[in-house]
């Protein structure tokens, strides 16, 4: 029996949009956290830190998304927890993220004058005083614009928890074209919704580019 | 307690590096196309015709605003529906040719964008030809400028492109895929899967670098 595509279908897609923005904002808190413990070690003084987390970095924006998912969803059975889509690709998405933000903050950190931070020493503020009240006010202003573009890539990323079976967006639109065959119509009615999610973000992620550049060379 | 067993890896490994191979493959055709549908896209979005500018416009924000995973369920599910079908394979290129197109199309305009009028100016008045003055004065120095983000996006690219599993167009993660269907050794494959993708990452970013030194070392190394 083939279902028609109507309202009950369209709002059953929409309503699914919820677990996709769950699901970001998940692996973006998480990976926030991640990235910043990674872009302080990377930025580190202790040879060893700078190592381990350009490691991490390059492991996770070296290998696709799709195979960091397969790798805890079944990580969780090698470290005997029940398998649970919703866990797996939070955990991964959060890695992922934590790569890419402590990337984005690393340089974010290391944009910040030298000065700025030999004069913190030379005040005799502590490494916590120096980073909290000095460089990371200063670098947060400069890591805003790329912030908000990873988190597009991170909300697109999303859409690949629905291959480890998490009903999310893309799932929700899987779901509807089995049971109706209109490939074309739901296909296309998700990928709207996708770009009503992801648009404003890209444009707000340019105009604040646009002004920080401004705000630079002035 | 979790029994390793990577027994299953072992004796699939030829497959698994014709899967490696069919990638490569697979992401170089997408490289070469979708450069080239860059280079359009970007000269048409620097050429000043507005419905042109406009059409290239929709075409790259459509793309980079959607998951790559709903660009492929478009083109193999929907297209068909609309009296477009074809393979998987053909699917997946067209697909990562479209994606990798757009983000090329930004990256080269910029590039484009990055070249000083007064060097067209001065080529012009070298009297070197239209063709000439885009080949030498614009698109070479515009590529040497972006080629690092280029080469990233293209990386990026092959990663991505283990997406095209899902409609079991040929390549490693599809590979993977099937060994995993007979065998059931989950972990072990897709560990084994994830070193493969990146030391094709770690090999395609050699590369890059001694294309980069061979076209682009000028004019320092002449």
């Amino acid at each position: 029996m083939i279902r028609e595509f109507t309202s009950t279908e369209v709002l059953f897609i929409v309503a699914a949009i919820r677990w996709t923005l769950i699901l970001s904002a998940i692996a973006f808190l998480g990976g926030a956290i991640g990235g910043l413990i990674i872009a302080l070690s990377r930025t580190s003084r202790k040879k060893s830190l700078r190592r381990i987390a350009a490691g991490f970095i390059q492991v996770f924006q070296g290998t696709p998304l799709l195979m960091q998912l397969f790798l805890v969803y079944f990580g969780l059975a090698v470290v005997g927890l029940p398998i649970n889509p919703l866990v797996a690709a939070a955990v991964a998405l959060t890695l992922h993220a934590s790569a890419y933000l402590g990337e984005i903050w690393r340089g974010a950190i290391e944009a910040v004058p030298q000065g700025q931070s030999e004069a913190s020493t030379a005040l005799a503020l502590s490494y916590r005083d120096r980073m909290q009240h000095v460089i990371l006010p200063q670098a947060l202003r400069l890591a805003i614009a790329p912030t908000v573009g990873f988190l597009v890539q991170l909300i697109k990323g999303t859409s690949l928890a629905s291959i480890i079976g998490f009903t999310e967006l893309t799932r929700a639109g899987q779901i509807i074209n089995n049971a109706t065959f209109k490939p074309f119509l739901v296909f296309g009615t998700v990928a709207a919704l996708y770009f009503i999610l992801c648009w404003p973000l890209s444009l707000l992620a340019r105009r604040m580019e646009t002004r920080m550049r401004r705000a630079i060379t002035r | 307690m979790y029994q390793f067993n990577f027994q299953p890896v072992f004796d699939s490994l030829d497959l698994l590096a014709y899967g490696a191979w069919l990638t490569v493959k697979l992401s170089l055709m997408a490289m070469v196309l979708g450069f080239g549908v860059s280079v359009l896209g970007a000269v048409g979005k620097t050429s000043g015709i507005k419905p042109l500018r406009w059409l290239i416009d929709i075409y790259v924000e459509v793309i980079r605003n959607t998951p790559f995973l709903i660009q492929i369920f478009f083109i193999y599910f929907g297209l068909p529906a609309v009296g477009l079908s074809m393979s998987p394979n053909s699917a997946a290129l067209l697909a990562l040719v479209i994606n990798v197109g757009a983000y090329g199309t930004e990256i080269i305009r910029s590039g484009i964008e990055s070249i000083p009028k007064g060097q067209i100016e001065a080529g012009r008045a070298l009297g070197l030809n239209p063709v000439q003055i885009f080949r030498y004065v614009v698109i070479r120095p515009a590529l040497r400028n972006i080629y690092p983000s280029l080469t990233s996006q293209f990386i990026y690219l092959m990663l991505t492109s283990s997406v095209v599993s899902v409609i079991s167009a040929n390549d490693l993660a599809s590979a993977g895929a099937d060994l995993n269907a007979r065998t059931f050794a989950s972990f072990e494959i897709y560990l084994t899967l994830t070193v493969i993708y990146f030391l094709l990452a770690l090999a395609f970013s050699t590369a890059f670098g001694m294309i980069r030194r061979v076209f682009f070392s000028y004019p320092a190394s002449r």
